[in-house]
């Protein structure tokens, strides 16, 4: 028996036994069962599969240090109040935020350089709007998962956003022969025709991601405000709707995305319309669904018979009550367009080469599986990484604009 | 009935926490509590009082999110619950200390049927075989005079009515003779006709078996006809106990003595201006919600300038519904409306902004009233900036001047959101924002129903202080007859969308009534403990409830 | 009963009112091809006859809705038209994989519904424990991982490092039960992975939903031991979004076929249908498109009539 089994079953029994010593009963019964499932593993895989356990363990107990630590990190940004002064300021908020914003426009109208920084800003001054005492007080709520996940989100938002700056090779540059394995230069060797496959993947965030979520916003505008006005108006134009998004989800959503793309031609913009069509039914749906509990309170039958127009009532009475489901839902609707169009990539039906997209990579390198090269399962480990991350974020909001309904 | 008896409960510093915001606050700060076998103790307290929270934990259960702190004591019969496993509790449910809830119609599960359920106990217990079981439930059903008592178990919960299915829940609580039963405020969801069965019924049930009980109510009359004892709780403390009499007849703290005076504001009665045209005439009116049943039938009545008019019925006459006719958000299908003798357009939609301005209207549950995002400066600012043209200084001057009318303080209000308010601020904010408009009619939707009896008294006299001031007329609908008989000038009952009787209110408190005014007059409980006893003695045993509106012939002319 | 009968007739009804609108909408998108499906098929490099004697050919010179009434005459009876690449009938060319189709998706549903149902009920009773939290996170993770990556990892490991599965599912004819069922386990393996978890996320949420309701309060006031409060007086509540949950995933079953089938070379109208899009052959993208719409919606159908069956308030009516 080698030194490495006798120290890890020793761990694993004195974790039990301190925690059974402070009555610690959830930790208890896990480092029980994993010494349980452990001697299974050992009988039947040997010392590999021992270390292939405790390699997991300490792949998570990391994942969750980084985690805490990023929760900290935000609770703290959000402690300092910075968003208050800028909500008390709304002249110095509106610069902060849209001179940028007509950089960044500018930019990629005209080709300037630090576009991606001014995008950068955006999004800064938007977190540090948000960054208030209330923020930190939700955040402290945050599970552990939903701090990974808003940490995987940030990550997964610098690689895109600055990716010709991380990125060592150019996204379409060919710089060694076909499948060539990792070594220093190539961190993740070389795909099918000798492009660097990390710089891919990094490109890869931009365009795949960028695209998903282009045709989300897409797909929530339609679907939002058409489920808003039909809540607001009711009467024939909600039963139309309504028969509308009906028959559009009756047709499976891959079939229909197939259908369209095999019509008009894969090409960037038919994804987005065909995903904006094909999603905008299920956000009305929920959009309707949330916006008519709303819309049976009193307080929307007071603004009506005052008089007020459908424009006041959906933006002063029932978006500011609806906001926290219908995030909630933009996340999780995200996680859906994200896995169609990654799955239309792998169908060769999404962006065409020689752009970066994760789902037509894993295409690509797919004939290396067979050798038990794992090259082609990374693009495909990015996609399913950022959706779990975005559901787990998803999974705390929805629990707690749940948990704040009992009330 | 001796008090002197074997201690069958016994709770001490009684403490439990519930879980709000992130912390746990507590909700019941030490009650002490001591029931004898065959006692009947009322608690009596206002929302959020705890009442609910201590009967549940009588039986050592703690809802979710709440929590029976350390240091409590719950001895039920020699055993201490807090200290109990939770399997030896679960022995005691059900077999011993029983529970009936607030609503039946919820409390029974609609996959099964009623019988199914009362057996339910007894079989797990193995009391009783199963036809046994059956037998006791109907003759059970018999005792409580429920109608068909060898058929109606075998119905399923959604098929029988709500006052039955009360009654069946009391048999289900008794269905093995438990020495405590929990009731939960029984009649609080049902109408006064339908109380007084239910009432009458579980009285009865428990003299016969002579159960201890808890008896849970906010309601102060009807405390009285059930309780050996009552206690008055607030905000989780106990204020104070004592026999039923002497709690009625000698209150020692005045927080008690406020609840036994609540009810004595009454408003003159004003008379009918002469010589001029009515401000909302209601002419001939059906009206019926799309594809449904008529609701309203042939309905016709005057508001004047400066009075109120108080529209009574149980749920279901239709008064709700007249307020949608008026306001325009339910067009009649047949008649009208006429507003200072001019017709008023049928839906709200075609009205101008001015006809809109004149009709306001105030909301039973000020919780959705009022938009929860929006801070009180634009709740009440919207409709004066909106109607008047308000803007600026004007309208923050306005908006002071509509608090400062409903006594609350500007500086204090002025940036709040409706959430950080109790139940009678949020009231008054909903009575500024009518205010706000200018009108010269409200119509007031059960506006006192939800709030407690102090509360609601305060906003009483205020709506009263406003009307003489302003001028207001207000439609009043309520199903409460001391409401009524506090503010209401003209008093219009309703019977199954009909107005069966009106008139001024003073005529209609004097007989003679009409039958149905008579029937709900005479079904709202009153203070003294023996007014049940009395009216099931004048009235007889199958003279009630739904039985005595049914031999009403609504097309019956009035009695006068 | 004559109101339950009633309101599945009518949701029969709404169900075949729905199957036209989309055979329209299948049909007249193609109209809506830039230029015309001749051009599309032959390219930009046909010359005017070749186009025109297609055109003849598929019949493209009548008007569109005397062709649409044709194509849904044809349809009703399996006759999907001619392959425009290969010119055999649609109907040879899918025929058979949607039976292969069917059979993957019923020997993944097999496994998956008993398996979710079971383990949701568990997840439920046992809800906030340490258990309850994994099985969040891992059904949480199945769910966000696409087929591919889940199908992948399988044939990493089961074929290529364990060697246990093949990795391509390829069929043969006179292959017997227990072949095909090895053969085809590791597709229908990736796919039972992604809908149980949907599954029992669904099953667990509909039953703690139930559990806030006052009679289960009322049940457990009783006595009832925790077992079978759920089991008796949630479970019978619980069969309408159970049932949907299970038509859903099953509709999703569907969807997920085209990828895992791409994944394992397995030949289904899948994979038909992905062949069909990038050769452009229209007439069998509408008719698999058809045939999947039609399966999504009868499931739905199935759901909404076991919700209605199982209604209590509707099973005994006053």
């Amino acid at each position: 028996m080698s030194l490495f089994v006798i120290g890890y079953y020793t761990l694993l029994l004195v974790v039990s036994c301190l925690a059974a010593y402070f009555n610690k009963r959830q930790v208890f019964l896990l480092a029980f069962s994993l010494t349980l499932v452990s001697f299974i593993l050992g009988i039947v895989g040997g010392t590999g599969a021992l270390k292939a356990v405790a390699i997991c363990a300490g792949l998570l107990g990391l994942t969750a240090m980084v985690s805490y630590a990023f929760r900290e990190f935000l609770i703290q940004m959000a402690e300092s109040n910075v968003g208050m002064s800028f909500s008390n300021n709304p002249p110095v908020m509106y610069v902060c935020l849209i001179a940028p914003i007509i950089y960044c426009i500018l930019a990629w109208l005209l080709g300037w350089r630090f576009g991606e920084f001014a995008f950068a800003l955006i999004i800064i001054v938007i977190l540090l709007i948000a960054m208030k005492t209330e923020t930190a007080k939700e955040l402290r709520t945050a599970p552990l998962t939903a701090a990974f996940g808003m940490f995987v989100i940030f990550t997964y938002a610098i690689a895109g956003i600055f990716a010709p700056y991380i990125a060592p090779h150019g996204e379409a540059e060919v710089i060694s022969s076909a499948f060539a394995p990792a070594d220093a230069e190539m961190l993740l060797g070389a795909d099918q025709l000798g492009r660097d496959m990390f710089s891919r993947i990094v490109f890869g965030a931009r365009n795949s991601v960028g695209l998903a979520l282009t045709a989300t916003v897409a797909a929530f505008v339609l679907g939002a405000g058409a489920g808003l006005l039909a809540a607001t108006k009711g009467g024939w134009f909600d039963q139309f709707m309504g028969r509308v998004a009906d028959v559009i989800m009756s047709i499976p959503s891959l079939i229909f995305a197939l259908l369209m793309l095999s019509i008009f031609g894969p090409s960037t913009p038919v994804i987005i319309c065909a995903v904006a069509i094909i999603y905008a039914p299920r956000v009305f749906r929920l959009t309707r669904a949330v916006a008519g509990n709303v819309v049976v309170m009193d307080y929307i039958e007071a603004a009506k018979l005052r008089g007020e127009g459908t424009g006041y009532l959906i933006r002063r009475e029932i978006l500011p009550n609806s906001t926290a489901p219908l995030v909630a839902e933009f996340g999780l609707e995200f996680c859906f367009v994200f896995l169609l169009v990654a799955g239309l990539s792998f169908l060769g039906l999404g962006i065409q080469p020689p752009t970066a997209d994760w789902g037509s990579m894993v295409r690509e390198n797919a004939t290396l599986i067979s050798f038990g090269d794992i090259t082609p399962l990374i693009p495909a480990a990015a996609i399913a990484l950022l959706t779990v991350a975005v559901n787990f974020v998803v999974d705390w909001m929805l629990f707690r604009s749940s948990g704040l309904k009992e009330q | 009935m001796s008090k002197k008896k074997e201690v069958l409960l016994k709770i001490r510093d009684l403490k439990i926490q519930g879980y709000s915001d992130e912390t746990w606050v507590d909700i019941i700060k030490g009650v002490d509590l001591t029931l004898h076998r065959g006692e009947v103790m009322g608690l009596i307290g206002e929302s959020g009082a705890g009442k609910s929270t201590i009967g549940a934990a009588a039986m050592g259960y703690a809802r979710d999110g709440t929590r029976i702190t350390e240091g409590s004591k719950i001895e039920f019969d020699g055993m201490e619950l807090t200290t109990a496993t939770e399997g030896e509790k679960r022995a005691l449910r059900g077999s011993r200390i029983a529970y009936v809830a607030q609503s039946a119609a919820a409390s029974f599960n609609p996959a099964h049927k009623i019988i199914d359920q009362h057996t339910e106990a007894p079989l797990h217990y193995r009391i009783q075989k199963r036809m046994e079981a059956q037998e006791d439930a109907m003759d059970l059903y018999e005792r409580l005079r429920l109608p068909n008592p060898k058929e109606i178990g075998f119905r399923y919960p959604h098929q029988v009515s709500g006052g039955q299915l009360q009654r069946a829940m009391t048999a289900m609580a008794m269905s093995c003779r438990p020495d405590l039963i929990i009731f939960d405020e029984p009649t609080t969801a049902l109408d006064v006709t339908t109380q007084i069965e239910v009432l009458a019924a579980i009285r009865d049930i428990v003299d016969q078996f002579n159960t201890a009980a808890l008896y849970i109510t906010h309601d102060l009359a009807v405390v009285a006809q059930m309780a050996d004892t009552i206690k008055v709780l607030l905000k989780g403390n106990e204020v104070e106990e004592a026999s039923t009499e002497e709690m009625l007849n000698n209150p020692k703290e005045d927080y008690t003595k406020s609840l036994w005076a609540v009810r004595s504001f009454e408003s003159p009665q004003r008379q009918r201006p002469k010589d001029t045209v009515p401000l909302i005439s209601v002419k001939n009116v059906d009206a019926a919600y799309t594809g449904g049943p008529k609701i309203l039938d042939d309905v016709s009545f005057d508001i004047y300038e400066g009075m109120t008019v108080a529209v009574v019925g149980e749920s279901g006459s239709g008064k709700s519904t007249t307020a949608r006719v008026i306001t325009g958000l339910l067009p009649p299908s047949k008649g009208e409306v006429l507003f200072k003798g001019e017709p008023f357009p049928h839906d709200y939609r075609n009205r101008d902004r001015d006809q809109l301005r004149q009709c306001q209207m105030i909301y039973q549950m000020a919780d959705t009233a009022l938009n929860p995002k929006v801070k009180i400066s634009e709740i009440i600012g919207r409709p004066a900036q909106f109607y008047s043209g308000l803007h600026g200084a004007d309208l923050k001057n306005r908006v002071d001047e509509l608090l400062d009318l409903i006594e609350l303080d500007p500086s204090k209000f002025y940036n709040r959101y409706p959430p950080e308010l109790s139940g009678g601020q949020k009231q008054r904010i909903g009575i500024a924002r009518a205010l706000a408009a200018n009108p010269t009619f409200i119509v007031c939707d059960e506006v006192t129903s939800a709030l407690d009896q102090l509360v609601a008294e305060g906003i009483l006299r205020l709506l009263d202080r406003l009307q003489n001031e302003l001028n207001l007329a207000y439609m009043f609908i309520t199903h409460d007859l001391a409401t009524v008989r506090s503010i209401a000038d003209e008093v219009i009952v309703m019977q199954q969308g009909r107005v069966v009787e009106q008139g001024p209110k003073d005529d209609m408190f004097t007989p003679p009534h009409h039958p149905y005014t008579d029937l709900l007059l005479s079904s709202v409980p009153e203070m003294d403990p023996n007014w049940l006893t009395t009216l099931l003695e004048e009235r007889g045993i199958d003279n009630l409830g739904d039985a005595a509106a049914a031999q009403i012939d609504p097309n019956d002319p009035k009695v006068q | 009963m004559g109101d339950i009968l009633g309101l599945v007739g009518k949701r029969l009804g709404l169900g075949l009112v729905i199957l036209l609108v989309i055979s329209i909408i299948i049909f007249f998108m193609v109209e809506l091809l830039p230029g015309d499906i001749a051009q599309a098929v032959l390219g930009q490099g046909a010359t005017e006859d070749n186009l025109a004697a297609l055109r003849k050919e598929m019949g493209l010179d009548k008007p569109a809705i005397v062709r649409y009434l044709g194509w849904l005459s044809g349809a009703v009876t399996f006759d999907f038209g001619a392959s425009v690449v290969t010119k055999e009938p649609v109907i040879s060319l899918i025929g058979e994989r949607f039976m292969n189709t069917l059979f993957l998706a019923a020997y993944a549903a097999v496994i998956a519904v008993p398996v979710a149902i079971i383990l949701g009920i568990l997840v439920a009773l046992l809800r906030n424990s340490i258990f309850d939290r994994v099985a969040n996170v891992a059904t949480l993770t199945s769910i966000s991982s696409p087929e591919f990556f889940l199908g992948y990892i399988l044939i990493l490991y089961f074929s290529v490092k364990w060697g246990m599965f093949p990795a391509i599912s390829s069929l043969s004819e006179g292959m017997t039960l227990g072949e095909l069922l090895q053969r085809t386990f590791l597709p229908a393996l990736t796919l039972v992975l992604v809908v149980v978890a949907h599954m029992m996320r669904m099953t667990r949420a509909a039953i703690i939903n139930l559990l806030a309701s006052p009679y289960i309060e009322m049940a457990r006031l009783k006595g009832t031991p925790p077992w079978k409060v759920i089991v008796k007086h949630a479970l019978p509540n619980a069969w309408a979004p159970i049932i949907n949950v299970v038509a859903l995933n099953l509709a999703y079953l569907i969807t997920g076929v085209v990828l895992v089938e791409v994944v394992f070379v397995y030949p289904g109208i899948g994979q038909a249908l992905v062949d069909a899009v990038s050769k452009r052959d229209f007439p069998v993208v509408q008719a698999c498109c058809l045939i999947f719409a039609a399966t999504f919606i009868l499931l739905n159908l199935a759901a909404d009539v076991g919700a209605i069956l199982t209604n209590p308030r509707l099973r005994h009516p006053k």
